[in-house]
């Protein structure tokens, strides 16, 4: 083959591959979500099942989490997602900037079956996951029962690990301290409520082992580094299907939620909304709790739970007693201010 | 005075001559120029624009702010800007661009999201007025002179806010610089604690690396490849890798941790990981290659004939080396130490996965704003701030040691 017909292989491939692109992207939609454990589950749940009844290809995307991320996609006014699973923070900050196209909820469902604070504008809710207490029952045999154990060093000595981030911990504190769930917030807004919650995690300071990512919560579990630590519930679940003896204690757990929104711009909208649609109907949501202990934020969907599957999730009744819910309006708010007094705490 | 005169001519002439081919030379750097200011100092450009800029309250709330331009700054603003406001933010309320000027507030004033994002909403659902009594109904802080001096002083499409913060400094309602309130001071100290690290790694590098990089240049060449090949290959592993082996070696249950047991040296397991020591220690090992390099092109330009000699005019080993190779191998030690000190200002994955909660760099804070926060302009202001400080202390180095002994090898 010479060098010419070479070239003009290629040429007549790109031509094929750019006339097959251009076929296919009318029939993919382009989402973007965490990764990990949580988009196997959304493949398996939402997205082959979708793929096989619609026969529109989804193309999947990774990220961290970063809003940066999106805002400079925007920015450069190329948007090449359709729709995009991001958390609670991200979804309030993202609409504040107007990353995200307004919905329209006639095209989803009915607002009212969704848990109070799952629905907006900008994001529609898909699960529910929990911060919560965790310990390795393999290590430790009578293990912590209550949030209250975290802070007690006497009965149970050894480091815990906890989220570098005031968020949940500030919460966790005052619970600890005697603060009833319900008013969390309310003691949390005053500047007396931030100290007391300071003041109670200076009791265990020189005991903690800060971690950041989602992953390291179970891996200073498993090597021992800590007697018990707060994680993400799906994390603790995940590490005991590869054979840990990990338990969650769900008292005073904190919930928080995750949510599909669609990136400003998006080229095919109603393609997006029903991809939504399917993504959070009730037996779509239900199949997730298969494959990763996320609740579903409809309530419509529970019916549809299987038993052994219920008893995991942070939305079961029995798990939810003392359970609240993060508050994202408050961290809003307040978040810029405390976190600064976090930091400085931390290097105290 | 003619040969003179002669010779610039000649000069004069030569210069005309070589004109094309200068030109032609610098046509062919030309793209290196554009690129240089394409992907360098555009960005830099751009980074000092978004830590002044400030185009929020402008652009959502103009009329407020003529409004308020006539206010004493004392009692509590007239009804006109009470109207003014509610005007345009029920104007922002269906343009989305509410919580956006909340936000930009709540930087200044903890609490002005959710409060902007209530009066907007109210705004719109109340197309007339009076609207002072309904601000002060949602929440009586509308009526403080604390929060519409924040308001006030925001007038303009330029702030210096970023900059302040990012040094711990906040402007008072009467303009005057106050540090922020004893908590709320980071930035400085993370600042210091940066340049402390930074100045740590480079002095071990380069007491671990000169032994090293002499012995490069004096072993055999067989034993001088493989040592060099030991010395690059981390430099070819991902700095992810390099961090996350650290993990590895230094956890509680970890390698060395069980080896000092073993071997008596301590009785209980020591905090090796997650303390200012294991950020220092793979933050070391991570720079050594780039200390270790430009001293060794240094030291290999320097004749081994020489220190021969000295020996041979009666110089003991300690000062021959001391009086004779030492001082000619410090533009290599001062290339190298640069390059480790300036690089190790930007670490932030390193001090994450193995500091301690003390240990988190500049650099980290920049990605926490970008990323999470968007709050670019502080992002901005810091980057500024870390660069001034670069910037300052390679003067400073200049000065003191001289530009020509800096050699890159």
């Amino acid at each position: 083959m010479t060098i010419r017909s070479h070239v003009t292989a290629l040429l007549a491939a790109g031509l094929l591959a750019s006339v097959a692109g251009a076929a296919l992207a009318q029939s993919s939609l382009s989402v973007m979500s965490f990764g990990g454990a949580y988009q196997a589950a959304q493949r398996k749940a939402v997205f082959e099942p979708y793929t096989a009844k619609t026969n529109i290809k989804i193309a999947e995307q990774e990220y961290g989490g970063e809003i940066a991320k999106i805002k400079a996609m925007i920015q450069a006014g190329n948007v090449t997602l359709d729709v995009i699973d991001v958390d609670a923070p991200t979804l309030q900050q993202g609409c504040d900037e107007g990353i995200y196209e307004k919905l329209d909820w006639s095209k989803i469902g009915a607002k009212s079956e969704w848990l109070a604070g799952t629905t907006s504008d900008c994001g529609v809710g898909t699960i529910v996951y929990s911060t919560s207490l965790a310990y390795d029952s393999a290590r430790l045999k009578d293990g912590p029962t209550s949030m209250k154990d975290l802070f007690d060093t006497k009965k149970f000595p050894g480091k815990r690990g906890l989220w570098k981030n005031p968020a949940t911990n500030l919460e966790f504190a005052l619970m600890a301290d005697g603060v009833a769930p319900a008013d969390v917030y309310k003691v949390l807004s005053t500047k007396d409520g931030v100290d007391r919650a300071f003041k109670k995690l200076d009791t265990i300071k020189k005991d903690i082992v800060w971690w950041e990512a989602g992953a390291q919560a179970p891996q200073i579990l498993a090597s021992g580094e800590v007697t018990m630590t707060t994680a993400w519930n799906g994390r603790i679940h995940n590490a005991n299907k590869e054979g840990k003896q990990f338990k969650i204690v769900w008292d005073n757990q904190i919930l928080d939620s995750n949510f599909w929104a669609i990136p400003k711009g998006a080229k095919n909208l109603t393609g997006s909304h029903d991809f939504i649609k399917y993504a959070v109907d009730p037996q779509a949501l239900a199949a997730m709790t298969k494959y990763i202990p996320y609740g579903p934020v409809r309530t419509t969907a529970a019916q549809f739970v299987a038993k052994e599957d219920a008893a995991n999730l942070p939305t079961s009744p029995d798990n939810l007693k003392t359970a609240i819910t993060l508050d994202n309006a408050f961290w809003g708010d307040k978040g810029d201010e405390i976190r600064k007094r976090f930091t400085t705490w931390l290097s105290q | 005075m003619d040969t003179t005169l002669e010779k610039i001519k000649i000069l004069i002439a030569v210069r005309e001559a070589a004109r094309p081919a200068r030109r032609a030379a610098f046509s062919l750097a030309l793209p290196l120029l554009v690129f240089l200011i394409v992907t360098f100092v555009a960005p830099i450009v751009l980074l000092l624009f978004t830590a002044v800029n400030n185009p929020e309250p402008q652009a959502v709330i103009p009329q407020t702010l003529a409004a308020l331009e006539r206010w004493d700054g004392k009692a509590m603003p007239e009804e006109a800007v009470f109207a003014a406001l509610a005007k345009e933010l029920a104007q922002a309320q269906q343009d989305r661009t509410a919580a956006l000027l909340g936000k930009r507030f709540n930087y200044e004033v903890p609490g002005m999201r959710s409060r902007v994002v209530s009066a907007a909403r109210m705004a719109l659902a109340n197309p007339t007025g009076p609207y002072r009594e309904r601000f002060l109904a949602l929440d009586a802080e509308w009526g403080s002179p604390a929060l519409w001096a924040v308001v006030k002083r925001n007038a303009g499409t330029l702030t210096p806010y970023y900059l302040l913060n990012a040094i711990d400094l906040q402007q008072e309602p009467d303009g005057s610089l106050q540090r922020v309130e004893a908590d709320q001071r980071v930035f400085m100290t993370i600042l210091g604690r940066t340049l402390f690290v930074a100045f740590t790694v480079t002095f071990l590098t380069l007491v671990l690396g000169y032994p090293v990089a002499y012995m490069l240049t004096i072993a055999p060449s067989g034993v001088a490849r493989i040592m060099m090949l030991c010395v690059l290959l981390p430099l070819w592993t991902s700095l992810l890798v390099r961090t996350t082996a650290w993990v590895v070696l230094l956890q509680t249950d970890g390698v060395i941790n069980d080896a000092l047991l073993a071997l008596g040296f301590t009785d209980h397991r020591l905090q090796l990981i997650f303390s200012r020591f294991g950020t220092v220690a793979a933050m070391t090992h991570i720079q050594l290659p780039f200390t270790i390099l430009p001293i060794y092109s240094v030291m290999k330009s320097i004749p081994p004939t020489q220190l021969r000699a000295a020996r041979s005019l009666g110089a003991g080993p300690l000062s021959s080396f001391w009086k004779i190779y030492a001082p000619q191998t410090v533009p290599g030690v001062m290339a190298g130490g640069l390059i480790t000190f300036i690089l190790s200002l930007g670490y932030y994955i390193t001090p994450a996965l193995v500091g301690g909660p003390g240990d988190q760099m500049v650099s980290n804070f920049i990605s926490i704003y970008i990323n999470r926060d968007l709050n670019w302009g502080l992002a901005s202001a810091l980057g500024v701030i870390l660069l001034t400080v670069t910037i300052a202390i390679y003067l400073v180095f200049l000065r003191l040691v001289g530009a020509e002994k800096l050699r890159m090898g």
